[in-house]
């Protein structure tokens, strides 16, 4: 099965959880199930090649120019880890299916599972690291919704937010450090860094890349100081906890220090910061996780402490290390997730996870209590359990290590923490199961069903088979594993129970003695441990957070502060300051064009638009008086566009101007007709100067731009030259926007009709609101004419739509080659029927409405799309057009281009997207009993109607 | 003519952005409506003044063409602040109504904190 495959079926298999929970809870677990052992399948059917050593890989580019390629290899340890995922995986499932109650959303659970298990299945098989860093986020993301899955619970909510603010910083840091560390290789793929080890290793970029590589592994592997989430994290359901915290999530950042382990690894820098760190966590984690009472917690400490065992191992740099790493990783994997569901499972059947509440479980749930026996057994450390041989291979490399020229520090420090792990497991066997049988357990517990001891138990049988047989079991996947994560010669190790009188031996035998003497003596240890000062993680973290979101706040609140109007001021000033910037440090050419003379008709022109542009500032305080003063303004930029050689832009600026100061007038209805006087003088001088500075810009610039010539030959002798010849037109504008760029006018009118929805949503969102009682009472604050629909205005109207509907005809069809073309045709077909409404009535009009304006604007973007696809049939691309001329009768010969066919889209999206936005405004102003009784009509049979229904009275 | 079209738009732009910096919502779009002019002038006039020049190509004789480019991205440009006007006066209207205040500002900083703007 492809590896693209592989990462991807649980991505796919996410969705159908969700779905399938409508038809019962094992329909959904049976799709989760399904798909991961169908991806586990295609997982174990590389196996033979990747235990003989060899790289599969698949790859596809996607961004090479950014070194973003969809490369994915499988090589041993990517193989330990993805069997890892999924093996568990699958065993989590089926004791989820069985864990969860009916009240929890069983589909959601088993969907953020899946999603979690294809992020980590994506870090495990990626061989980009930019991949891996978008999957090292996902698992970030998804174990957030995991841990978080109980909504109702604070602490479920607090323990998600705080995983997912630690491993999320983490791998910020350690974007920062893969960036560094593939611009000193010089290529984001792994399997090329790999290569690269002195020339890392040399850089002077490698300590802080190193350092940064670090903090995400520490972050997303509980590391100290960053090991405080992970007991909190347990507020998460069990079969997630489990699956997070033992095989998983936390083991993403050992995955990835084994990773980088050929190149990373071997330095002094390395050394130091990775086994000290490693040792401190074994140690403190090992310590709490004996004082803890609740069973999750103390087996989260556990995990901190042997995912810090594992870290020290990596931290050696000793190539026996790193197998020892490996082989603890399969082992802690195993009689960890173990455990976790065993302590899912007496939380299960018992309703508690408090140690003091518990006792002689061993009476009532044998099963339960001989799978906890046996994995807690391998945790502690004893022959002949798997966890017994790695720990003794991990005791003996401490032996041989010095820490700054010490050959105590590591070895005493390991067995202190061999100790307290033995002492802790003990404990949970002792404290747990045996003792004599309570009476005030919450509920009597006893042994759960089949499906739910199913898969621990499957798992102590793996613990029991690795211990007697590792070599047999295990081994193959450990050498390929290990030859990966060292990928060079492997070092003569052997997996074997006894290796004669060693100083592991004594060790391990200290530790298990220390262990039992310590767990015998709890109380004591208890008593001691609580009356020392303990600095609480979760205090100091939150502490921390509210310190930066203050921080935040305040700079937030400084800058936006909800006035807009300062907002406007800022945007105003930088970018006229930057303008400015760029003026001072740019080179001017020298002006090259003479000024053109201006005639007495511009001189005029500009005389009135300037007169009506200071005219709206002075009077805009009456709004309606403002109004007409813009019309003024906008009729006369339409003439200016006109006498400055562009008839189109004129032709649409003056029937965008009436449609706009129709809506305007529509919006005025509802509004203050005054503008108060608000802001004292010197705020007013203020906003002078902005802006003052503002339009001396604009104007400097532009007049700067008119007296030179272009820097770059311009592209538009391309458009004159071939709009006839290509585009079968001779209006260039409309040939530009009809084929040359049509692309880009497809883009416009969607963006058109979705303005027009969204002021229709909007509409519809208001006249929802307790809004519309007040529109519906609301009382005219002005005095209304006599006649609301005046007769003159409405047979007016009435003779002009035809004529109206001709000149938009007219304007559209000979837009190709003349001024015009669907954009004003369409708006003046738009004022057309807008004149209706406005003469006889939103209600008279409205009841004449055959098609909805929202079909109007789907139609119009569908043919504007058919007619782009259209040209895929010819085997061209989207929307080149085609044209032909045509001779019918006695007309004139007529041209016929495809691109008439998109302007008709065109059209009909501008009619469509202006009457919605009118017409949802106009939706406003209608009140019952406002519309006239007979909007002039002319039905004689009306009054005779009438009269019939007078003289039956 | 060029300078009378940079005054114009400078005008128009400072008028613009005097309106825009008003506190009510109605001068705020006439200040936006003014400002839309100016820049959709601006960038027709990139392609340089021609007087009887239209791009409209003349089959018959070799005539002087004014650019078409900047006229196409304008004309679009009118249409789309057409819906852009729509959708601002809608938004405007729908907060008058809901809150019967046609202030810009949020109420804590209509008290005198955005007045430092």
């Amino acid at each position: 099965m492809s590896l693209f495959l592989i990462a991807a079926l649980p991505f796919l298999g996410a969705v159908f959880p969700a779905l399938l929970i409508r038809a019962g809870r094992n329909a959904a677990s049976a799709a989760a199930g399904f798909t991961t052992l169908l991806a586990f399948t295609g997982l174990l059917l590389h196996a033979p090649a990747v235990l003989r050593g060899e790289v599969i890989q698949a790859s596809v580019e996607w961004l090479p120019g950014l070194g973003l390629n969809a490369n994915f290899f499988l090589d041993g340890l990517g193989f330990l880890f993805a069997g890892l995922i999924l093996g568990i995986g699958l065993l989590i499932i089926l004791y989820a299916r069985f864990y969860l109650t009916r009240e929890d959303p069983m589909g959601q659970f088993y969907t953020y599972l899946l999603l979690f298990q294809g992020a980590m299945v994506g870090i495990v098989l990626s061989d980009n690291i930019l991949m891996l860093l978008v999957f090292w986020e996902l698992t970030s993301l998804s174990s957030f919704l995991l841990i978080g899955y109980w909504k109702h619970l604070p602490e479920g909510r607090q323990g998600a937010l705080m995983a997912l603010a630690v491993t999320g910083s983490g791998g910020l840091a350690m974007i920062g450090g893969m960036l560094i560390l593939g611009n000193i290789a010089g290529s984001y793929d792994l399997t090329d860094i790999l290569q690269q080890k002195e020339a890392i290793q040399a850089s002077p970029l490698y300590l802080p890349a190193l350092i940064l590589i670090l903090l995400g592994a520490f972050t997303k592997s509980a590391q100290f100081p960053f090991h405080f989430w992970l007991p909190h994290a347990m507020a998460a359901p069990t079969p997630a906890s489990a699956y997070l915290h033992s095989a998983t999530m936390v083991k993403a950042g050992l995955f990835l220090m084994a990773r980088m382990w050929p190149v990373l690894a071997g330095t002094p820098e390395w050394f130091y910061i990775v086994t000290t760190t490693g040792l401190v966590t074994m140690v403190l984690g090992a310590v709490i996780a004996l004082f803890k009472d609740d069973l999750k917690a103390l087996l989260a400490f556990s995990t901190v402490s042997h995912l810090g065992l594992i870290t020290m191992l990596l931290g050696f740099g000793t190539k026996i290390a790193a197998v020892a790493a490996v082989f603890h990783i399969i082992n802690h994997a195993t009689f960890k997730a173990a455990l976790f569901m065993s302590a899912g499972i007496v939380d299960h059947e018992a309703h508690t996870r408090d140690i003091k509440r518990l006792g002689g479980l061993r009476h009532l749930m044998p099963i339960t209590f001989t799978i906890a026996v046996v994995a807690s057994l391998s945790m502690a450390g004893i022959p002949p359990l798997n966890g017994f041989l790695s720990k003794e291979m991990m005791l003996e490399e401490a032996f041989h290590t010095t820490w700054l020229g010490s050959h105590l520090v590591i070895p005493v420090l390991a067995v202190v923490a061999a100790i307290f792990s033995a002492a802790y497991s003990f404990r949970y066997i002792g404290h747990v199961f045996l003792g004599s049988k309570r009476d005030d357990y919450p509920t009597t517990p006893h042994d759960p069903p089949t499906g739910l001891w199913l898969a621990p138990g499957f798992l102590v049988v793996l613990v029991v088979l690795i211990g007697l047989n590792s070599n047999g079991v295990a081994g193959p996947l450990v050498s390929a594993a290990a030859n990966a994560v060292i990928g060079d010669e492997l070092p003569y190790y052997s997996l074997k129970l006894w290796h004669g009188i060693t100083p592991a031996l004594y060790m391990s035998a200290v530790a298990v003695i220390g262990g039992l003497l310590f767990f015998s003596q709890h109380k004591l240890l208890e008593a001691v441990w609580n009356a020392l000062p303990r600095p609480e993680a979760k205090v100091i973290f939150e502490a921390l957070i509210n310190g930066l979101a203050r921080m935040a706040r305040s700079v937030t609140d400084g800058l936006h502060n909800g006035s807009i109007t300062r907002y406007g001021a800022i945007m105003v000033l930088f970018t006229t300051i930057m303008g400015y910037y760029a003026f001072r440090t740019g080179t001017l050419g020298a002006p090259v064009h003479d000024i053109q003379a201006a005639g007495p008709l511009p001189i005029i022109g500009w005389f009135c638009l300037m007169v009506a542009t200071v005219a709206v500032v002075l009077k805009h305080r009456n709004r309606l008086l403002a109004l007409v003063l813009i019309g003024v303004v906008g009729l006369i930029v339409s003439l200016s566009f006109n006498y400055l050689s562009a008839p189109d832009l004129a032709l649409t600026q003056i029937s965008v101007e009436v449609v706009t100061i129709v809506l305007m007038l529509l919006a005025l209805n509802f509004m203050p007709k005054e503008t108060p006087v608000e802001t004292p003088l010197p705020a007013r001088l203020r906003d002078m100067g902005i802006a003052a500075v503002a339009g001396l810009g604009s104007a400097g610039l532009i007049y700067a731009l008119l007296t030179r010539d272009f820097v770059a030959p311009s592209i538009s002798e391309f458009h004159l030259a071939n709009s006839y010849k290509g585009g079968g037109g001779t209006n260039v504008v409309n040939v530009i926007l009809v084929d040359f760029r049509g692309f880009d006018t497809f883009g416009e009118i969607i963006v058109l009709g979705i303005a027009a929805l969204v002021i229709y949503a909007l509409t519809e969102a208001i006249l929802g609101s307790k809004v519309r009682a007040y529109l519906l009472n609301r009382k005219p604050d002005l005095p209304q004419a006599g006649d609301a629909h005046p007769m003159m205005m409405v047979v007016a109207t009435r003779v002009i739509m035809p004529l109206a509907l001709l000149v938009a005809a007219f304007i559209f069809f000979r837009g190709h080659n003349e001024p015009g073309g669907g954009f004003i045709a369409g708006l003046i077909a738009a004022i057309a029927v807008i004149m209706q409404y406005m003469a006889s009535g939103f209600g008279w009009a409205a009841e004449r409405q055959r098609f909805y304006y929202h079909g109007i604007i789907g139609c119009g973007v569908l043919i504007a799309a058919a007619t782009g696809m259209g040209a895929w049939f010819n085997g061209l691309p989207f929307l080149t057009s085609a044209f032909g001329y045509i001779q019918w009768g006695p007309l004139e010969e007529f041209e016929w281009a495809t691109a008439a066919l998109f302007d008709v889209g065109v059209f009909l999206a501008v009619v469509g997207a202006v009457m919605l936005a009118l017409e949802s405004l106009a939706r406003f102003a209608w009140q019952p009993g406002n519309d006239p009784e007979h909007a002039m009509d002319i039905n004689p049979a009306r009054d005779d109607a009438d009269a019939e229904v007078k003289q039956e009275a | 003519m060029e300078l009378l079209l940079a005054s114009a738009v400078g005008l128009m732009t400072a008028c613009g952005v005097y309106l825009i910096l008003r506190r009510r919502t109605f001068p705020v779009i006439l200040g936006l409506s003014l400002v839309t002019y100016a820049v959709n002038v601006f960038l027709f006039a990139t392609g340089r003044l021609a007087v009887g020049a239209p791009p409209v190509l003349n089959k018959y004789a070799e005539v002087a063409y004014t650019d078409p480019l900047p006229q196409a991205l304008v004309l679009t440009a009118i249409v789309i602040s057409f819906g852009m006007t729509a959708v601002v006066v809608m938004i405007a209207l729908g907060a008058f109504l809901s809150s019967r205040s046609d202030n810009i500002n949020m109420v804590e900083a209509a008290d005198g904190a955005g007045d430092d703007a």
